[in-house]
């Protein structure tokens, strides 16, 4: 603090809460250019999360299991409502659709690898099936989205499961848009499309509107595929209780929510920031719809959307949910905003954990990208091990927390396990507030 | 000729008896009798094999066909050849919404009219309508042709991609980025051959074509509003 020509002191210079540097700067950004900003990942905002959830653990009226010697069960069966054949999966963490376009053919090999290694199953994206996928997965979910681009019937067969992407957390109502700086020969060939220019994945599908449509959707992908696959529906945590049950009466196997933290290749960051939930406050809504139904753990529950450890799974599943999936978790895993590119991303103008732009295929980490330069960074057989061992670590850790919580599954994890730290979250989830039975919009209290 | 009473043996037994006849099957023709608006009827065939549906079906009749040909003789509901990927799907009446929608080949013939959305995100299947198309019809087409030989209903071809539209009637209004543009002798060539295939005895050089602009195929925020 300097003093006036007086002497006297003056006021210390106050950053504006509102008007805060980041916010002045992409004023600068918008008024410079004219144009939105576009960017990958999920929201960046700080929202209400599993972080303000906490396990009560073991007591004198719970005991626990031992760590290391009682068996703690992670198997899962999807897709058991209709299907002739359900995916059975060794671990509850299951692998979120990620389109070859938006992440290099090395690095979609990866995701299999690993994904295999660990007994789960991973998803394809806009875009179409590719051979490194569908050859390294061993449960491979195919994705049905509004683009289409490179469905087709084979492929359909070749899947273990159809996933019909109805909207996505990162930007529930939105499409997308592949920017031309990714359009490789390979990409353009698979989408149809011209080499170079910018691709647009539709916001609705071509061909049905509605769950009534829907529905008959669903039976026409049953038909083809003999009825043996489970067919997923994934929403956009928008509206959680009525998605979930338009979803199960359109005829859905598994129902596959993904909350604001979710991540997309490409959108315009006023979406990713400002549209949707976060994960914690739709996880509850889509189980009630369930259990209204009677079809909880008949139909299962999948959920994304900012899932980084053992904890994350273990309260997701404690709130309801069947199994999670991990996107922007899995890419980090393979090596995606590694501090050892820092010189290179600051030579992006950005910095090791910041690095978005995923829509300009320019990683230094080589996953991101269509570049065949910084593909060459990158190793799938390293890629994959890495993915294996954080796919084993989550796990574990999820495991530890369930026998402490005196649970021979991950599946017996319940909401009275847990309590809430803030109001916020209490309301959310429906769990009380710790020290209290309370949350807010408790049947039978008055607030 | 194999009869399939759908009324009486059901969609499942259909479909799983037409899925199981191989490239070399001598069971090369099919009769489908009461259809009765049924969904998803001769849905994923993949065998040179003909299909006759004897009325009209609901939705996605013929849905992501291949090698096979379907002739329906009656009209058909939406979504008719959906992701069709090669063969011949016939209607002799109308088609509802999104016929052809993203098909990738093939061709489909409607000898009626088509509603709105025909061929919407086409990626290179053969549309030919003998009569009117309506509004929003090969949205984000990318590839293929549509061809109408009546006339064409709002907004034809907005978010054109790669797609060629040839239109003998009226157009209500063209799409974004939609244009007419000049029907050079290989384009004649090429509608006097989807004329050709799609039984239609019009003359090519009473079309219009109409194609994409280009000017979408970048990000400008000046499109963006």
């Amino acid at each position: 603090m300097k003093d006036d020509h007086n002497g006297a002191p003056r006021t210390v210079p106050i950053q504006s809460a509102t008007f805060s540097n980041p916010v002045n700067a992409e004023i600068r950004r918008a008024a410079a250019t004219g144009i939105y900003d576009i960017r990958g990942g999920g929201a960046k905002r700080k929202v209400p999360h599993f972080d303000d959830l906490l396990f009560l653990g073991a007591s004198i009226s719970r005991y626990p299991l031992e760590g290391y010697r009682e068996k703690c069960e992670t198997s899962v069966t999807l897709g058991s409502r209709f299907a002739k054949n359900p995916i059975q999966l060794d671990i509850p963490v299951t692998i979120a659709g990620m389109s070859f376009g938006a992440l290099s053919g090395p690095a979609k090999e990866a995701l299999g690898r690993g994904a295999t290694m660990a007994g789960t199953s991973t998803t394809t994206g806009d875009g179409g099936m590719t051979e490194e996928e569908r050859g390294h997965s061993n449960k491979l979910v195919y994705q049905y989205l509004p683009s289409r681009y490179g469905m087709n019937p084979d492929d359909l067969r070749r899947a273990d499961a159809i996933e019909i992407v109805v909207g996505q957390g990162a930007k529930p109502g939105g499409g997308g848009m592949l920017l031309g700086q990714k359009i490789s020969d390979r990409v353009a060939e698979m989408r149809n499309l011209p080499k170079g220019i910018d691709q647009r994945s539709a916001c609705r599908h071509p061909d049905w509107t509605g769950p009534d449509d829907l529905e008959i959707k669903i039976l026409e992908l049953r038909e083809i595929t003999n009825w043996e696959k489970p067919i997923y529906i994934k929403v956009g945590g928008a509206r959680p209780y009525f998605d979930t049950t338009l979803a199960v009466k359109a005829g859905a196997d598994v129902v596959v929510l993904d909350g604001m933290q979710g991540g997309t290749a490409a959108t315009q960051d006023v979406f990713i920031e400002h549209v949707g939930q976060p994960i914690l406050a739709c996880i509850r809504e889509a189980v009630r719809a369930l259990q209204d139904l009677d079809m909880h753990r008949e139909v299962q529950l999948v959920v994304s959307g900012g899932i980084r450890t053992g904890a994350d799974v273990a309260k997701a599943m404690a709130l309801g949910a069947d199994a999670v999936a991990i996107g922007t978790a899995a890419l980090i895993a393979l090596g995606d905003n590694d501090p050892k590119w820092e010189a290179e991303y600051n030579a992006l103008g950005t910095t090791a954990g910041a690095y978005d732009d995923w829509q300009e295929g320019r990683d230094p980490a080589g996953i991101t990208t269509q570049d065949p330069e910084l593909m060459a960074r990158f190793d799938p057989v390293e890629g994959g091990r890495r993915l294996n061992n954080y796919l084993k670590v989550l796990t574990l850790e999820a495991q530890t927390i369930a026998r402490a919580c005196g649970k021979n599954h991950l599946h017996n994890l319940e909401p009275e396990d847990l309590c809430a730290l803030t109001l916020e979250a209490a309301a959310m989830a429906k769990i009380p507030l710790a020290g209290t039975d309370w949350y807010p919009g408790k049947p039978g209290t008055s607030y | 000729m194999q009869t399939f009473d759908l009324e009486a043996q059901g969609l499942r037994e259909l479909n799983s008896s037409l899925h199981a006849q191989a490239s070399d099957t001598n069971q090369t023709h099919w009769e489908i009798v009461n259809p009765k608006g049924s969904h998803a009827i001769a849905v994923g065939l993949d065998a040179p094999i003909e299909v006759n549906v004897r009325g009209s079906t609901g939705y996605y009749c013929a849905g992501m066909n291949k090698q096979a040909t379907v002739h329906v003789h009656g009209s058909v509901g939406p979504g008719t050849a959906e992701n069709m990927m090669s063969g011949m799907v016939v209607v002799e009446g109308d088609a509802s919404q999104y016929a052809g929608a993203t098909g990738h080949g093939g061709t489909l013939v409607i000898k009626g009219n088509a509603s709105s959305r025909c061929g919407i995100s086409m990626k290179g299947i053969d549309i030919i309508v003998h009569g009117n198309i309506g509004h929003m019809s090969a949205f984000m087409a990318q590839s293929g042709n549509l061809v109408v030989c009546g006339d064409a209903g709002e907004a034809l071809g907005d978010s054109l991609y790669e797609a060629r539209l040839f239109v003998r009637g009226s157009v209500k209004s063209l799409g974004a980025d939609c244009i007419e543009k000049e029907m050079r002798p290989e384009h004649i060539a090429i509608l006097e051959e989807l004329l050709e295939r799609g039984g239609c005895d019009a003359k090519a050089s009473e079309f219009k074509r109409y194609g994409s602009a280009r000017k979408l195929y970048n990000f400008n925020i000046d499109n963006a509003y």
